[in-house]
Formats: C-alpha cells, structure tokens, sequence
C-alpha cells in the first residue's frame, strides 16, 4: 500500500485511529448532554423569539460536532469545503426566500 | 473496466471519486431539505396561530430516538474505525448495531404515527401536521435507504473485505457520511417539530 490510499491501514495509524475514537466517545457524551439541555430548555417556557435561538443555538452546535467529528469535516480536503461553501450560500439564500417573501410584498406584490 | 480512484486518490481533487461523490449528493440533500425547511418557515410564520409542537405530538418518544440516532452514529463511525484497525469480527458488531438502532428509530415513528392516525390527526389534518408528516416521512425514507446500504455491507457487500480492504473501508466510510447526515437531519427536526 501506498501513502496514496484514502484509508491506509498501517500500524503508524492504529495509533490515530485510537486518538480518534477517544474523541468519537467524547463528542458522543457532549451530544447526549446537549440533547438534555434541548429538552430542558423547552420546559422553560420562554418566548418564542428566545425558544427558536436557543434551539437553533444549541442544534447548530450539535450538528457541527457530528459533521466535524463523525463525518471527518474538521480535517477533510479544500474541494470539499469549496462544495459545501457553495452549498452554504444557496441553503441561506434558499431559508432567507421566506423573509424576503414576508418584506412588504416585494416578491409577492400585495 | 475497474471504476478508478476507489482506493488511490485523485491528484488533482485530492479525494477518492466516492468521496467527493457522496459529498456532492449530500450537498443535493441540503437543498432537498432546505426546501422543507424554507416552506415550513413560510407556512408557520403566514399562519395566523401555529400550535407547540409538544401539544400535538410525543416528546419523550422523540427524545429517546434523538438519543437512538445519536448512538447510531457513535456505532457507525466505531464501524469504520474497526476496519481501519483490520478488525472485522467488530466491524460486523458495530455495523449490525447501527442497522438495528436504525430499525429501533423507525418503530419508533411507526408507533408515533399510528397513534397519530388512531386520533385522526392526518397530513390533510391541518398544516402543522402536513409538514411534520412530510419532513418527518421523508426522513424516515432516508433512514430506510441508509439501513439498506448499511445492511448491504454489513451482509453480502463484505466480500469485497477480502479481496480490496481499502476500498471496502472507503465505502464504509461513504456509506457513514451519508448515516450521520440523516442524524444531522434529525437533530435539527426534532427541536423544530417537537418542541418550538
């Protein structure tokens, strides 16, 4: 095998992958302990303009730690980030349709 | 012909052509979802009054899916991790424990949607469960199909651990991408439907 493989499986990354597993456990505990707090949150009651953010807040948080960790993001190639940048841009443009439909009718005329 | 780059690296991208491929359909899956979203977004906030979704719907019930999804990716990634350590016994292990927390989700659902069904809340009901019926249903689908692939190489797809391990490895690898993906899904569903 060469250092070309995309999973090389020599004995100098036995010692990564131990590495990577001690993180896999960790971000596992933090998703459990920010499930919790989702939830407990919830029973607060607070207004909704606050609910959304700490929702949004604390599920943004969640699903960067499984797309950093679990899907390998924090240390992937640049064309994968291009793509997902690129994706980025149209997912806001594509949330942001809603508000802009609700702005005085400036899509929609009224 | 063999498909090339499944186990050498493009030069030039610097990734395995599954890598990059999954990484594109994820990005498709984004917009698919995001569409949802966006429509969800636009429905609640044209609405004149709009329920909490605790009112209508099971919380504990989502609660311990969240939890379930979340295990699964642990298992998932723990799956990959065992073959990158040639140990294929616990690959078997982890990879049938995600494909039944998979299951485990989707019985779930089924007994939350049932249950649904029984009080005749339907998706013409109203449109909050309109688009919890359809976010959630599609969802499951992902799950479904994910199980599928799963299953595959947990079963009969595992030959190819013999014969090329790296490339066996790599479509684990793809295979998770799209797995935690679903979970990343959820994890933003069930806060949005359940609780706000």
């Amino acid at each position: 095998m060469t250092s070309d493989h995309a999973a090389d499986m020599t004995g100098d990354h036995a010692a990564d992958i131990d590495r990577h597993v001690r993180v896999y456990i960790t971000v596992f505990v933090a998703l459990m302990v920010l499930t919790i707090v989702t939830v407990a949150v919830s029973y607060l009651d607070l207004p909704i303009a606050m609910a959304v953010t700490v929702a949004l807040l604390v599920a943004t948080i969640k699903g960067s730690l499984v797309a950093c960790y679990f899907m390998h993001l924090i240390s992937e190639k640049k064309l994968i980030y291009a793509v997902l940048i690129l994706t980025a841009v149209f997912f806001v443009a594509l949330l942001a349709l809603p508000a802009v439909t609700h702005s005085n009718g400036y899509w929609i005329p009224e | 012909m063999d498909i090339p780059y499944t186990v050498e690296v493009r030069r030039d991208t610097g990734l395995t052509n599954g890598k990059i491929g999954i990484w594109l359909f994820l990005a498709s899956e984004v917009m698919l979802f995001g569409a949802l979203f966006a429509s969800y977004i636009l429905i609640r906030t044209g609405a004149p009054s709009w329920p909490r979704g605790d009112t209508i719907l099971n919380v504990p019930l989502a609660t311990f899916n969240t939890i379930v999804l979340i295990l699964s990716s642990v298992t998932m990634v723990m799956a990959w991790a065992s073959l990158m350590r040639r140990r294929f016994g616990t690959f078997r292990l982890y990879m049938g424990a995600t494909i039944l927390l998979g299951f485990v989700f989707l019985v779930v659902k089924y007994f939350e949607y049932s249950h649904k069904f029984h009080d005749g809340l339907y998706p013409s009901t109203n449109n909050f469960l309109a688009i919890y019926f359809t976010l959630t249903g599609l969802h499951m689908l992902h799950v479904a199909g994910g199980m599928a692939v799963n299953a595959y190489f947990w079963g009969p797809g595992a030959k190819l651990w013999k014969t090329n391990p790296v490339w066996f490895t790599n479509r684990v690898e793809n295979s998770g991408l799209f797995w935690h993906f679903v979970d990343l899904v959820w994890i933003f569903l069930f806060p949005t439907l359940y609780l706000l």
